[in-house]
C-alpha cells in the first residue's frame, strides 16, 4: 500500500480520477441483475414460502439476496468497487459495527421473550 | 562499515499519504457525501434492528402477506406483494436514470443529463404517490402511529392459530408505530432527495456545471439517490417479505 508511487492519477482539482467504470451496456446490465433478484425474491415470497410456512430457511434466502443487491447497488451504482482500496475500507469497515448491533439486540430479545412468559 | 546508500532525509515521499493531495483520490464533497451516508446508514440500521428485536420477542405479528394484500383503487383483496412490487420497480427504474445521468455527465452531454435527471424526479415522484396511497389504504383500515384496527379487522390480519386478542393488539400496536416511523423516515428521505434532484437539475439548466466543467455534483446527488434504494432493498425484505 505503502509502496504505490503511481502518479497515474493526477489530481485534476478534484475532477474524475477514477477509470472509465460504467458504462452505458453495463448500467443495464446491473439493471436486469437487480431486477431479477427481486424477481427470486417475489417468487420465494408467493410461490414457495407458502408451502412451508415457519421453515427457518426462507428468512436467510431473503436476507442473502437482499445483501446481494446491496453489493450491486453500492458497488456498480454508487461506485464504490472502481475507487481506491483505502476509500472503500474507510466506508465498508464501519458499517460491520452493525453486525455488534445485531447481535446484541438479537440477545437482548431473547431475554424479553422470557420476561413475557 | 555498511555501503548501503543510505535515504537523502530531504527527500520528498510520494505515496498517497504523505500529504499534498487527497489519498483517496476523491473530491472533497464527494466524500464528506459517503461518511454522511455511513451515518446514515448507522441511523437506518438502528431502526431496522429494533424493529428485528421487538418482532422477534413478539408471540405473533402481523402477516405481511394478508396485511399488504390491496393494489390501492384497482384490487382490494388477493393481490398480496403486487403494489409493493411496483413501488421497488419504481424505485430501483430511478437508480438506473440517476447513474444514466452520471454517465452523461461524465461526457459532458448537457442535454442527456437533463433529461436522466428529470426521468429520475419523475420515479421519485411517482414513488412518493405510491407510498401516499399504500399510507392511505392502511389508515383506512385503522393502523396509524397509536392506532389499530378493530378487533374484526385486526384478526384477518393473523395467520397463526390459538392468539389472545390481546396479544393481537399490542403487536399490531408495535407494527403501525414501526412500519410508519421507518417508511416514513423512508419516505421523507425520498422527499428531500427529489428536492435536491430539483435544484441539481435547475443547475444543469442555467448550464452552473458547463461552466465548472465538471458534473461532480450530479455524482454526488447520485450517491444519495442511490443510497435512498439501498435503504429500500433493506425494508422491503424486513417489511414485506419477512
Amino acid at each position: 500500500m505503502s509502496t504505490e508511487t503511481t502518479h497515474a492519477h493526477t489530481h485534476e482539482g478534484g475532477g474524475h480520477g477514477e477509470h472509465e467504470g460504467m458504462t452505458r451496456k453495463r448500467i443495464w446490465k446491473v439493471f436486469y441483475i437487480l431486477l431479477g433478484i427481486t424477481a427470486i425474491e417475489f417468487l420465494v415470497a408467493l410461490g414457495v414460502a407458502p408451502h412451508y410456512r415457519g421453515a427457518l430457511w426462507i428468512n436467510p434466502i431473503y436476507i442473502i439476496l437482499t445483501l446481494f443487491k446491496a453489493f450491486y447497488i453500492v458497488g456498480y451504482f454508487m461506485h464504490l468497487k472502481f475507487e481506491k482500496l483505502d476509500m472503500a475500507l474507510a466506508i465498508i469497515v464501519p458499517i460491520l459495527f452493525i453486525i455488534g448491533l445485531i447481535l446484541v439486540l438479537t440477545n437482548e430479545s431473547h431475554y424479553w421473550i422470557d420476561l413475557r412468559l | 562499515m555498511s555501503t548501503a546508500v543510505a535515504q537523502p532525509v530531504d527527500e520528498v515521499k510520494s505515496t498517497p499519504w504523505s500529504g499534498g493531495r487527497s489519498p483517496f483520490n476523491v473530491e472533497y464533497g464527494k466524500l464528506m457525501m459517503w461518511f454522511f451516508l455511513l451515518s446514515d446508514a448507522f441511523t437506518f440500521s438502528t431502526l431496522l434492528i429494533s424493529y428485528g428485536a421487538l418482532r422477534f420477542s413478539a408471540p405473533t405479528w402481523p402477516a405481511p402477506s394478508l396485511v399488504f394484500q390491496s393494489f390501492p383503487g384497482v384490487i382490494e383483496h388477493g393481490a398480496p406483494l403486487v403494489f409493493v412490487g411496483l413501488m421497488t420497480f419504481i424505485l430501483i427504474m430511478s437508480s438506473v436514470t440517476m447513474v444514466l445521468a452520471v454517465e452523461a455527465g461524465h461526457r459532458n452531454a448537457k442535454k442527456e443529463v437533463i433529461w436522466w435527471m428529470l426521468g429520475t424526479i419523475l420515479g421519485g415522484l411517482m414513488f412518493l404517490s405510491c407510498q401516499a396511497l399504500e399510507w392511505t389504504h392502511l389508515h383506512n383500515e385503522g393502523f396509524w402511529w397509536g392506532h389499530v384496527p378493530t378487533p374484526e379487522v385486526m384478526k384477518e390480519f393473523f395467520n397463526k392459530p390459538g392468539v389472545t386478542l390481546s396479544q393481537m393488539t399490542m403487536t399490531s400496536h408495535q407494527f403501525a408505530n414501526l412500519f410508519f416511523t421507518i417508511t416514513g423516515f423512508h419516505g421523507f428521505h425520498v422527499f428531500s432527495g427529489v428536492i435536491i434532484n430539483i435544484i441539481i437539475t435547475i443547475n444543469v439548466l442555467v448550464g452552473t456545471y458547463q461552466k465548472r466543467g465538471s458534473y461532480l455534483m450530479v455524482e454526488k446527488v447520485g450517491l444519495y439517490w442511490h443510497f435512498v434504494d439501498l435503504v429500500w432493498v433493506f425494508v422491503f425484505t424486513f417489511f414485506y417479505l419477512v
